[in-house]
């Protein structure tokens, strides 16, 4: 076959997806990759709870459902709460109802959330679900904004990035907060397994996901995953911009056991994060006539910082 | 405190509180969840004990909100569990974000709410502003008057809740029944089981087959999601009124008047009609008495469900009626009391219409006297106003050398 592009489109079958296709995410969205690599580890016996949201609005316009695993979505923020009820009634049937329903060592429970409806409006349910224990797997899609309503700044939203809630201006550089340290909060519940990971390394974020899976009790993991309608950039770019941001330390991939420090991904050659910052609308502010030294210098140290914590540099 | 003791006919003396938990343990949920809040507290610390003491078996979820008490359930109730919740004022408004989805998702669940007005100012007494702020939520609505009641009004909820997949609150009065003791029948196990068999749910979310549950529907289905919450909540009249008959059956205790709906007092020639919520028709009945004694024709009416709205079962009963008095423990700011504004809607379309008179009365826990009922017994003889809307409601209650004089808007 010759051909001046090469075209691989009907070799890809969609037959075993659980996140199926026909789902309305955008070109270059990176959550539904991080929703395609949780139903390839998690498997058909899944039941998912999901919060208002991108992956939501996306994946259940009624009467289609991209979902082939069994799925529940109630309010914004109550994901970790709806699956702590979904894992209760399981429980109780072990015990109570075992020939009717699926035995909880049969299947999977994980609770999905963006970073708005997971560290700030869902926090107390996802605080509760953790404390009590409940045998869920909690997703935080991280893209570090309120996107489903148009771009808003969460608290995982970076130093310096425009929002429509944190634009720059006379008196303002962008969002003027560094992001909530979520993962060690989670964790600083005696929670066995947390974990940070990207749609830029597949195969680290879904061995992680099977990681937690084995584990009983709550487990979390933040995945990072770029939105190229709010922050900027061009949609084929969604992967690299995603691996520029653990490469120049911005996102920090590692995991944490019983609330130890156990696994850092270290980066050789830290890249500056202008590097990271360059190619996205959102920081395009401080690239100006006049580069904005100081945030972009804000910016660096506080990720300096966290590269010695977390023993980034390899 | 008095200790709970057993008679002959098991019947026991218990606090509102604890014969409700008990009442709930007959019923068997697979999962609770529930917070504590004053005056419902009783029920979650003795549900607590029962689990403690290994006589309920289900899950029991330590919550740390109301509103996550009400997450939960929904998780739960999808899954397929009997779930049971119970809060009181602030509690109920915490869980109506995600309580007014349960009707919604066609999602069976009974909660208890110990009725106690909402803040501000700070009351933790009784009155049903908490439960009429979530009148539009899709929930079956049961008032109970003693504690009798409350207890069985759990166990009807669950048969109606699961038969027509609708949430149900079951309310009963802050302090003057949670924390009162009366001789109660509880419901023993083999009736229960026999009155309420294991939960068949319509759908779970089981993996070993698949559902979707919770889609968000754009306008070309989302009016037809609604209505069919609307025709359920008309169609469980049926439901109540075959439930009633069943419970009767079973319990020996009769709630069929109006097949569950309401419930009258001496109401059936009566002249002038008392109608109330809750606890407070134990003093309308005697009133009702003391009028009798002297030869005056005086009733009452008591709707035991506010939701679905029994209009039918009120135009039948206050039809030809010289007059209606509406006591009720709550107000709609800005328009009279929203009890009266139904009850008065209903009897639009009656042949006979009487004159009504709405008092509000009893706001967080002003206790009402016989005296009182029997003043506004008079005033409600005395009123010619036959369904006059614009007319202001009354406030015999009212202290007014502590009201502030004059309003003065700046």
């Amino acid at each position: 076959m010759s051909s001046e592009h090469q075209d691989h489109t009907d070799e890809i079958t969609h037959e075993d997806d659980l996140w199926n296709p026909g789902h309305r995410a955008c070109a270059g969205c990176g959550p539904a990759l991080a929703m395609k690599y949780v139903t390839e580890v998690a498997g058909e016996d899944t039941i998912v709870a999901n919060a208002t949201g991108c992956m939501e609005v996306v994946s259940t316009p009624y009467p289609e459902s991209a979902w082939g695993t069994s799925y529940i979505h109630n309010i914004f923020e109550n994901a970790a709460s709806v699956a702590a009820g979904v894992e209760a009634a399981y429980q109780s049937f072990d015990r109570r109802k075992p020939d009717e329903f699926t035995s909880m060592d049969d299947m999977n429970l994980v609770a999905i959330g963006g970073d708005g409806a997971t560290s700030d409006i869902g926090f107390r349910a996802l605080s509760g679900m953790l404390e009590r224990g409940h045998d869920v797997l909690y997703i935080m899609y991280d893209n570090e904004a309120y996107m489903n309503t148009g771009i808003q700044r969460s608290s995982q939203t970076p130093f310096g990035a425009e929002t429509t809630t944190s634009p720059p201006g006379k008196e303002s550089v962008g969002n003027d907060t560094h992001k909530k340290d979520v993962a060690s909060i989670v964790a600083d519940h005696g929670v066995e397994y947390v974990a940070t990971s990207s749609i830029a390394y597949p195969q680290d974020y879904k061995d992680k996901i099977e990681k937690a899976l084995e584990i009983e009790g709550p487990k979390f993991i933040h995945v990072y995953a770029p939105c190229p309608v709010g922050w900027n950039f061009e949609a084929d770019k969604t992967v690299e911009l995603a691996r520029l941001a653990v490469e120049t330390g911005i996102f920090p991939v590692f995991e944490m056991e019983d609330g130890e420090l156990t696994d850092v991904r270290t980066v050789k050659d830290r890249k500056p994060v202008e590097e990271f910052l360059e190619h996205q609308g959102r920081f395009e502010h401080l690239f100006g006539d006049e580069k904005d030294e100081e945030t972009i210098g804000e910016i660096q140290s506080f990720v300096d910082g966290r590269a010695e914590d977390l023993g980034i540099d390899g | 405190m008095a200790k709970a003791e057993e008679t002959e006919d098991e019947t026991e003396i218990l606090k509102g509180t604890s014969a409700v938990a008990k009442g709930v343990m007959s019923a068997d949920p697979d999962v609770v969840s529930a917070y504590p809040i004053t005056p419902q507290t009783g029920v979650v610390e003795k549900l607590s004990e029962l689990f403690a003491d290994g006589k309920m078996d289900g899950e029991f979820i330590k919550v740390d909100s109301e509103f996550n008490a009400a997450s939960t359930c929904i998780g739960a109730s999808a899954a397929g569990a009997r779930v049971f919740s119970a809060t009181s004022s602030q509690g109920l408004k915490l869980m109506s974000e995600p309580l007014f989805t349960a009707s919604g998702m066609r999602l069976p669940i009974v909660m208890a709410v110990a009725n106690r007005s909402l803040s501000a100012p700070l009351s933790i007494w009784a009155d049903h502003t908490d439960s009429f702020a979530e009148r539009d939520g899709g929930m079956i609505q049961f008032y109970a008057e003693d504690v009798q009641e409350a207890v069985d009004h759990v166990l009807l909820g669950y048969k109606v809740a699961e038969t027509v997949d609708l949430p149900v609150i079951s309310t009963f009065d802050g302090f003057i029944l949670t924390h009162v003791q009366e001789p109660v029948d509880l419901p023993d196990e083999s009736e229960t089981s026999e009155f309420l068999p294991p939960r068949d749910p319509t759908y779970t979310l089981d993996p070993s087959d698949p559902k979707t549950m919770g889609a968000y529907a754009r306008p070309e289905h989302w009016m037809e999601t609604r209505y069919e919450v609307h025709r359920a909540l008309n169609e469980s009249r049926d439901v109540i009124a075959a439930a009633v008959e069943e419970f009767a059956d079973v319990f020996g205790r009769d709630y069929t008047e109006y097949g569950g709906m309401i419930d009258t007092y001496r109401a059936e020639d009566a002249d002038y009609v008392l109608l109330a919520l809750g606890s407070i028709a134990g003093t309308i009945r005697e009133v009702v008495d003391d009028y009798r004694a002297r030869g005056e024709k005086v009733g009452m009416v008591r709707p035991r469900i506010f939701r679905p709205f029994p209009a039918e079962a009120l135009r039948d009963a206050l039809a030809g009626k010289e007059a209606v008095g509406i006591l009720t423990k709550e107000v709609s700011p800005g328009y009279e009391s929203a009890l009266a504004g139904e009850v008065k809607a209903a009897l639009y379309s009656a042949d006979d219409r009487p004159a009504v008179q709405d008092f509000i009365i009893g706001l967080a826990g002003r206790d009402v006297t016989k005296d009182e009922i029997a003043e506004m017994i008079e005033e409600t003889k005395a009123t010619e106003r036959e369904m006059d809307f614009a007319d202001e409601e009354s406030w015999p209650q009212l202290r007014d050398e502590i009201v502030n004089e004059e309003v003065d808007f700046k």
